[in-house]
């Protein structure tokens, strides 16, 4: 690999080389390293683009990286990853996508990662989107995320574009059965003429399901967001939804919550804030020695951490 | 030495113009311990911020070691060693304990050193240092983590706007432990905005302001005993 492609797989995985435990690694359309063990197979699919990740069940403290790294100008794909977890395993997927477009052409790159995800399995996922690249072509990830809970299980997932994505359109839905406990984090920073348009739909059908969904997001300059989490209580279920945004500059941010409940034991709250950087939090760290510019970074930062 | 001479500061209300702060001039000499009393809306907190650099003065000027900071930014009198403790600190979503009293230091703080300024104010350090600095923590935590952020910091004046606001009367009692301590160790002259006669009775000077204008300022042991008299001679049936 070049520095360029090495670099955005440590934007993307926090990876320098390649990882430890199973992996895929895709380049510019094409498979460029795979890696399965004794616990974790990962196969190509024969129907369509895109590979099928198997964990046995009772696999425990294992790690999974399948980034995807795009350094031509004009690349568009369209990839399906399923991922199968067994009973009581415990693992940890990284994902991720960079494009480094250096062209005039748009590079795109849709993920659709289904996860089956077993009883009293636990996973944490980690996807991060980045963009880079001195040309004027688009830089665009849509990532379709669809998450089935079996009884007892356990989902955790971070998602991060913090840099240079021109056009995104999230979509996330999950189905919970009894038990089940999924806690999202969307962390999301634009910028530039930047759109991001997030969906997300949560199902709890199973008694005892939970879910716990925390939006953090920062637009600035002419950049546009939409945030469109719904969750569904269809039992005796819990869940919480909140987006806080930071809006700077001439931003646009529309926030929707929205909340149902099909029983009536299902206790669902939301909150949703917008607001620019509080002065008092700008004055406190002026106060500290901090420029005004300096603070605005810290403050940001914190955030979206 | 702190010297604020003929400092005024009015501001635009739909009557024309409102005095908040006329004519004041005072001196703090290095080291010292001031603290500025008097009734609400006199105009205390304005001049904790003016001298600070949050408000600027609309008339007079303030010096700091004998330079003319009136003009000087915020950031700039920050580096000049001037701190300053809010009475409403902002919350960080985000931001921990520890990375706001490393953030005070103007770098990385090691753990034994931000437990060591958390037990001074009175928090059980290994329950706060992970602690976000959001809503979850009560209005004494709060008040006593933005004590902590002026210990951490090398300062040659620490000014605290009413450390006492909005905090229970335990927390109160372990505030005037932690000025007492501060005060036995400290090197830095300190500014204190307060009501409270037991934070008081610790400074070596008091301040009164009452309608923008200083009305009495001298040592403790002269003006507290005044002060405290003219409280007992309030109710003409005595």
């Amino acid at each position: 690999m070049n520095k360029t492609e090495l670099h955005m797989l440590e934007a993307v995985a926090d990876l320098h080389g390649v990882p430890q435990g199973a992996y895929n690694i895709r380049k510019n359309g094409e498979g460029a390293g795979r890696q399965s063990t004794a616990n974790i197979t990962i196969e190509t699919k024969t129907d369509k683009p895109g590979i099928d990740i198997i964990v046995k069940p009772g696999t425990k403290n294992e790690s999974v990286h399948i980034p995807v790294i795009i350094t031509q100008s004009g690349v568009e794909e369209l990839v399906y990853n399923d991922f199968f977890i067994g009973d009581d395993a415990d693992v940890l997927i990284v994902a991720g996508c960079g494009i480094h477009n250096s062209g005039d052409a748009k590079s795109e790159h849709d993920g659709i990662h289904r996860f089956h995800i077993g009883k009293n399995a636990r996973i944490k996922y980690v996807e991060k989107h980045y963009g880079e690249g001195e040309g004027t072509g688009e830089r665009v990830l849509n990532p379709v995320t669809e998450i089935f809970m079996d009884e007892n299980s356990f989902c955790e997932m971070e998602s991060v574009q913090i840099r240079g994505v021109d056009s995104t359109k999230r979509n996330t839905t999950a189905r919970l059965e009894k038990g089940a406990r999924l806690v999202v984090l969307e962390k999301l920073m634009t910028h530039g003429n930047q759109i991001a348009h997030s969906d997300m739909v949560i199902e709890l059908n199973g008694e005892g399901a939970s879910s716990q969904i925390i939006s953090r997001s920062v637009a600035k300059d002419n950049s546009e967001q939409v945030f469109y989490p719904r969750a569904v209580g269809n039992a005796a279920c819990r869940a919480h939804v909140q987006c806080d945004s930071i809006i700077m500059d001439d931003a646009k941010i529309r926030s929707i919550p929205e909340i149902a409940a099909n029983h009536c034991d299902a206790n669902i709250v939301h909150e949703a804030a917008i607001g620019r950087i509080n002065n008092d939090q700008l004055l406190k760290l002026q106060t500290m020695g901090k420029t005004e510019q300096e603070a605005e970074e810290i403050i940001i930062n914190c955030f979206l951490k | 030495m702190l010297e604020l001479k003929n400092i005024s500061f009015n501001v635009a209300d739909e009557k024309g113009e409102k005095d908040i702060i006329t004519d004041v001039s005072l001196t703090l000499e290095d080291g010292k311990f001031l603290v500025i009393t008097g009734p609400n809306g006199g105009g205390k907190s304005t001049l904790a911020k003016l001298i600070m650099g949050i408000e600027k003065p609309t008339g007079g000027k303030i010096l700091w070691n004998g330079t003319d900071i009136t003009d000087m930014s915020i950031t700039d009198r920050a580096k000049l060693g001037i701190g300053y403790a809010f009475q409403q600190p902002p919350r960080f979503k985000g931001l921990s304990v520890r990375d706001l009293l490393s953030l005070a230091h103007g770098s990385d703080l090691p753990e034994d050193q931000c437990c060591a300024y958390l037990t001074q104010v009175g928090l059980c350090s290994k329950d706060y240092l992970n602690r976000q600095v959001d809503s979850s923590l009560s209005g004494g935590e709060i008040k006593r983590i933005e004590i902590a952020t002026l210990m951490a910091r090398d300062l040659s004046l620490a000014i605290y706007d009413e450390p006492e606001a909005g905090i229970d009367l335990w927390s109160f009692n372990m505030l005037v432990e932690s000025f007492k301590a501060i005060t036995k160790t400290r090197k830095e002259s300190m500014v204190i905005i307060s009501h409270q006669e037991r934070i008081m009775k610790i400074a070596d000077e008091i301040a009164i302001i009452a309608n923008g204008v200083v009305k009495k300022k001298g040592p403790t042991a002269e003006v507290f005993p005044e002060l405290m008299a003219e409280f007992d001679n309030t109710c003409s049936f005595r």
